[in-house]
């Protein structure tokens, strides 16, 4: 067990940060750690990092409580904290050998070592640069960098990519794909495609408690109740008899010769409408399946807290 | 806590804050000493360095602060002191570290007016003619006044993510320390204890080793505010714990 969380809670004035959850993470696994601003997601991976101490319960990083032995857990631990907070006027190099010597990487070791960080993350030609001229993409990857210096058994990452453009995020998402063999990797976001990329696990956090604990792929099946098609006729099509047709469970016009049919998750009713169609001699122009987005998911499972 | 210093170190050196600091300290005391009319030692006539002593504290009054007032302020802005409290190190090494980094910088700053001394000591009519236990009582006592400024400097950073602020209030504490209570001391309303008032203060201690007699409750004075003043830095960052 590379983290468990027990019973956790934090309490700032009278205000639940984060209301009694309890989780557990394995080695190898990379796990999404999902909510809307404020859902206490940051809290948690504070407690977890000894920045923050906990109201109630406890976190253990491979066996090391982080009220107890603090040190320990810090050794353990790759953190890059929210908004990647960096020493704008240090080099590349002198930051990440700064960080390696403070776990006690110095000397030669701890130059091999950020040299090989610095491989890794594609820094070759940034490395003689001072922090602050990099763009937000490099300074990024030098966070990454700093969190992965000691080798660590466990990364925590807060919104490693906020702010970067699609080409950033795919390459810091291989990045964060490359480090995670045989590591554990927890990560926050509020991107869901992020999650649908990387992770095989998601926890959803509202208003500090865990509303899903799933796998990615049963938390696709679980949520919906029905398959959602569009159908684009030609012409007008009666409604009734689309309704008729067995399987279909809800039908609605949007406009005229355009239905969404809500139909049973057991079948794929794709080829009876195709073959209604031909029978009734209507041009069917466009048929497709909606596929279930986890975007959709996280909108239903977060909204039905607020209500 | 070594690594902590060294970086803090590099860091002044990089931005300049290092240099301008020691020049315009060596050239506001070179000024005062040998240059301006009123107090230069040349036209005084005696062999003595009470111009350094003297308007040394004054100087730091506003450079030392200056120094320290980036030290946290600066890291709780940008955020950077989450990673270091997320490293394996204690917030006492962290606090030192950047302590011993800002008093090597005062040092570094007095040290070379060491060459003022040789100067008046050869000037001096016969050769010698200087008070030197004083001079040494002077020095130590205007060291450890830099390392009680640097204590309140460091203090005052860690309140505030505002370095500004910062500044101010460790101009404020440091002027208070060094004669605030001794002026408040001459109030005439403390009856008898305005003599426990007025040691309150660095004042009263800086201007007794000034005579050149090391007293140990001086000593033992100058080390108690350091102490406190980072006991007040630790409970400060510690507070985000509660």
């Amino acid at each position: 067990m590379s983290i468990s969380v027990k019973n956790l809670t934090k309490i700032y004035g009278n205000q639940y940060a984060v209301d009694d959850i309890s989780f557990e993470v394995n080695k190898g696994e990379i796990l999404g750690f999902l909510g809307p601003n404020g859902a206490g997601k940051s809290t948690t991976m504070k407690i977890a990092t000894c920045y923050i101490p906990p109201t109630f319960g406890t976190i253990a990083v491979c066996g090391h409580d982080v009220v107890d032995k603090p040190m320990e857990v810090r050794k353990l631990i790759g953190y890059l904290p929210e908004h990647n907070p960096l020493y704008l006027d240090m080099y590349v190099h002198e930051y990440l050998e700064f960080i390696a010597s403070l776990h006690g990487l110095s000397g030669r070791n701890g130059r091999s070592r950020v040299n090989e960080m610095i491989d890794m993350c594609g820094l070759e030609v940034e490395q003689n640069k001072k922090i602050g001229t990099l763009s937000k993409g490099y300074r990024q990857r030098v966070g990454l960098a700093q969190a992965m210096v000691h080798d660590p058994e466990v990364f925590i990452l807060d919104e490693p990519t906020t702010g970067l453009d699609p080409n950033q995020i795919v390459e810091i998402r291989n990045l964060i794909k490359n480090i995670s063999q045989d590591k554990t990797v927890i990560f926050s976001t509020h991107i869901m495609q992020e999650v649908e990329a990387l992770c095989n696990r998601v926890i959803i956090i509202d208003a500090g408690k865990i509303v899903v604990d799933k796998t990615v792929e049963s938390l696709q099946q679980g949520v919906e109740t029905y398959h959602k098609l569009t159908a684009q006729f030609a012409e007008r099509i009666d409604i009734e008899e689309l309704k008729s047709i067995d399987g279909v469970l809800e039908v609605i016009e949007e406009e005229i010769g355009t239905y969404i049919i809500h139909t049973e998750l057991s079948k794929d009713l794709r080829p009876v409408i195709f073959n209604f169609a031909m029978e009734n001699r209507k041009s069917l122009l466009e048929l497709k399946q909606e596929e279930v987005s986890l975007e959709n998911i996280f909108h239903k499972l977060t909204k039905n807290i607020d209500s | 806590m070594i690594r902590v210093l060294i970086k803090e170190i590099n860091s002044f050196l990089n931005s300049l804050i290092a240099y301008i600091v020691i020049g315009v300290f060596l050239t506001a005391i070179g000024l005062l000493m040998w240059v301006f009319p009123e107090t230069n030692v040349l036209d005084y006539g005696f062999a003595d360095m009470d111009t350094l002593f003297s308007f040394g504290p004054y100087v730091f009054l506003f450079l030392i602060p200056a120094i320290t007032m980036r030290l946290f302020a600066e890291e709780k802005k940008t955020g950077t002191l989450e990673l270091l409290f997320t490293r394996p190190l204690s917030d006492w090494q962290i606090i030192l570290g950047k302590y011993f980094a800002g008093f090597l910088l005062v040092v570094f700053s007095l040290v070379p007016t060491i060459i003022y001394f040789f100067s008046i000591y050869k000037l001096g009519q016969p050769e010698g003619n200087i008070d030197t236990a004083g001079v040494i009582g002077s020095y130590i006592g205007l060291f450890l006044l830099g390392g009680v400024f640097t204590a309140i400097g460091i203090f005052s950073s860690s309140v505030t993510e505002n370095q500004i602020v910062a500044f101010i209030l460790a101009v404020f504490l440091c002027f208070f320390f060094y004669t605030g209570f001794s002026s408040l001391a001459n109030i005439d309303v403390w009856g008898s204890a305005s003599i426990y008032l007025e040691q309150l203060g660095i004042s009263y201690h800086y201007t007794s080793l000034s005579r050149g007699l090391i007293d140990l409750r001086d000593v033992a004075y100058f080390i108690s505010v350091i102490s406190f003043m980072l006991l007040l830095t630790n409970l400060k960052l510690g507070s985000r714990k509660w």
